[in-house]
């Protein structure tokens, strides 16, 4: 087909710095706070660079929040807890609709997938008293129970396209040679779905660690269990927001899930567009 | 084969046994509390107690202008991030698809804004947005648009537009990798049989490529029309609601009432407002993907 003229690809490429600079700028400015020292930050006017950037941040924020590793440690363990009750519900779940014709399938597919409509923010009453009956308020639990609800729908969403495509001989072949199901489920279906439990978890972990703020900051005030996105806010409560500390706090505690995001990204991107593509 | 047949006949019950421990979480963590939330939304229930009180919440909120003005806020908050998600993602996935050279890593540079926690995304808006010593208000004043230090949150109708841009900013990665994987399924031969007729590149992009993607811009801008709705930690963290209320949209102020002014009951019935038109948006959403894929069926 046509070539593009020289200074069409040239626009092109300006276009996407263009894009990538918006998508990208906070991080970046995070990073240079992080570097200036703190009475360089609370410099008018505005400079673009100094020449006494330094570390000394990323070393003493560990002081000026005490908890500061704790608060990233509840975020990956809390991130992780919650990835995998989630799990433990989405994967036979979906099994049932990529597999199953039974009365009430699309009514019930329906149901599950509403519950995206709603935002934890408009059930937080109900919701607390929930959590206070069952004497889970101020405990991780408090997060884990109902972060990993509001990632269920989804997550059956993602995952049934992969396992509609798994052909359904192979599980008939195993019921004819006496397996149960269950054990086809367990032995035959998950190994073949791999590639879709990672784009799952993978998504999932990611969800996990983002909602970790509201659910948090309501249910929680054992300062012990914090997130890191709710008790980074420490950095700010003193009298002077201390800036480059924490913007450093910031990049450190994210580095877990751009971590996880940056090791699996080519079958999360393609898994996450699976559903809007026909196959 | 009596196997198979067995296999088949006893799925509906094996189904809803794989079903059933999803379902009832849900109907604990999101169904149980919706109607609790409408039932509290008939009650003045506060910290001291609850009592019946009819319609009362709703009477009042139908009266009351401030809520109006929330409700048109929502709208217009609604309308001009979902907008500009769309307009953006569609030009990041035009952009992606082009084969610029360095190939998946811009793929990859666009999420982060997806994958880090919204909570800490607005650390680093809220630095952007400072306005003595923030890149925005240093820049406009390098280049003589601004005569002096701005804070961009400090002012009703800035903050407003600056909690718009964090929310574009926020959403606008998964829209663009959405519309990418569309843009990829369109034929090729689409694209090549235009091309031979002497189509130009810009009038290929609008009547081939275009209409092809239809039905996914229209699914995209509803469901991101829900999120948007429904969002709230953005605004609660940059400016909880203010300046004086300036960036206060439904979800913010049933929070506000609900849970920091403990006033259950109203805020209740705040929450059973958003649940309506968030139906009302669903079954727009359905219906018009029905339609859709009726029309465009290929």
């Amino acid at each position: 087909m046509d070539r593009m003229a020289g200074w069409q690809r040239a626009l092109l490429y300006v276009g996407m710095a263009l894009f990538l600079l918006f998508c990208l700028l906070p991080f970046i400015e995070m990073f240079f706070a992080s570097l200036r020292p703190l009475e360089h930050l609370f410099r008018a006017p505005y400079q673009f660079w100094s020449d006494d950037f330094s570390l000394a941040a990323y070393s003493q924020m560990w002081e000026t929040v005490p908890r500061l590793g704790r608060y990233i440690f509840n975020s990956v363990l809390l991130a992780t807890a919650t990835t995998i009750t989630a799990l433990a519900f989405i994967i036979p779940a979906t099994y049932a609709y990529a597999r199953f014709q039974f009365r009430g399938k699309a009514l019930s597919l329906g149901a599950f997938l509403s519950v995206n409509m709603f935002a934890g923010a408009v059930l937080l009453i109900p919701l607390y008293k929930l959590l206070r009956t069952f004497g889970l308020l101020n405990t991780y639990f408090a997060m884990i129970v109902p972060g990993a609800a509001f990632l269920i729908p989804t997550g059956i969403w993602l995952l049934k396209s992969y396992l509609e495509r798994i052909p359904v001989e192979l599980e008939e072949a195993a019921w004819v040679d006496g397996a149960s199901r269950l054990y086809t489920l367990r032995r035959v279906i998950l190994p073949l779905a791999v590639p879709g439990l990672i784009v799952i978890s993978v998504a999932t972990f990611i969800g996990a660690y983002a909602q970790q703020f509201l659910f948090a900051v309501t249910f929680n005030q054992n300062r012990d269990y914090m997130p890191l996105p709710a008790g980074i806010y420490e950095f700010v409560g003193y009298q002077t927001v201390i800036w480059n500390e924490l913007m450093a706090a910031s990049l450190v505690g994210i580095l877990p899930v751009m971590a996880v995001f940056f090791l699996l990204q080519r079958y999360l991107i393609e898994g996450l567009t699976a559903g809007a593509v026909k196959h | 084969m009596s196997a198979l047949s067995k296999l088949h006949r006893n799925a509906s019950r094996f189904a809803w046994l794989l079903i059933m421990p999803a379902a009832l979480y849900m109907c604990l963590i999101v169904a149980w509390p919706l109607l609790e939330t409408i039932r509290l939304s008939f009650t003045n229930a506060a910290l001291g107690g609850e009592e019946y009180i009819g319609v009362e919440n709703y009477a009042k909120l139908a009266g009351s202008g401030k809520f109006h003005d929330i409700v048109l806020r929502t709208f217009y908050w609604m309308f001009l991030s979902v907008t500009l998600k769309i307009i953006l993602g569609l030009a990041g996935a035009t952009l992606l698809n082009s084969k610029l050279r360095g190939g998946g890593i811009y793929r990859v540079l666009v999420m982060p804004p997806w994958v880090v926690p919204i909570a800490i995304g607005c650390i680093g808006w809220l630095w952007l947005y400072q306005g003595h010593f923030g890149l925005i208000a240093g820049v406009l004043q390098r280049v003589g648009i601004l005569d002096g230090p701005f804070e961009f949150l400090a002012y009703r109708n800035s903050a407003f537009y600056s909690a718009v841009i964090t929310d574009v900013w926020i959403g606008t990665p998964f829209v663009t990798i959405y519309f990418l994987a569309v843009i990829q399924a369109v034929p090729r031969e689409l694209h090549e049989a235009a091309y031979l007729d002497g189509a130009s590149r810009w009038y290929r992009f609008r009547r081939v490529t275009i209409p092809y993607i239809m039905p996914a811009i229209v699914a995209m801008s509803l469901l991101s029309i829900i999120w948007t709705f429904n969002s709230f930690e953005i605004i609660w963290i940059l400016t909880e609601g203010g300046p004086r209320g300036g960036t206060t949209t439904l979800i913010i102020d049933t929070y506000k009432r609900a849970i920091a002014n403990f006033k259950f009951g109203q805020g209740a019935a705040r929450a059973t407002i958003i649940v309506l038109l968030l139906t009302a948006f669903s079954l727009l959403y359905l219906g018009t993907m029905a339609r859709i894929n009726r029309r465009y069926a290929h």
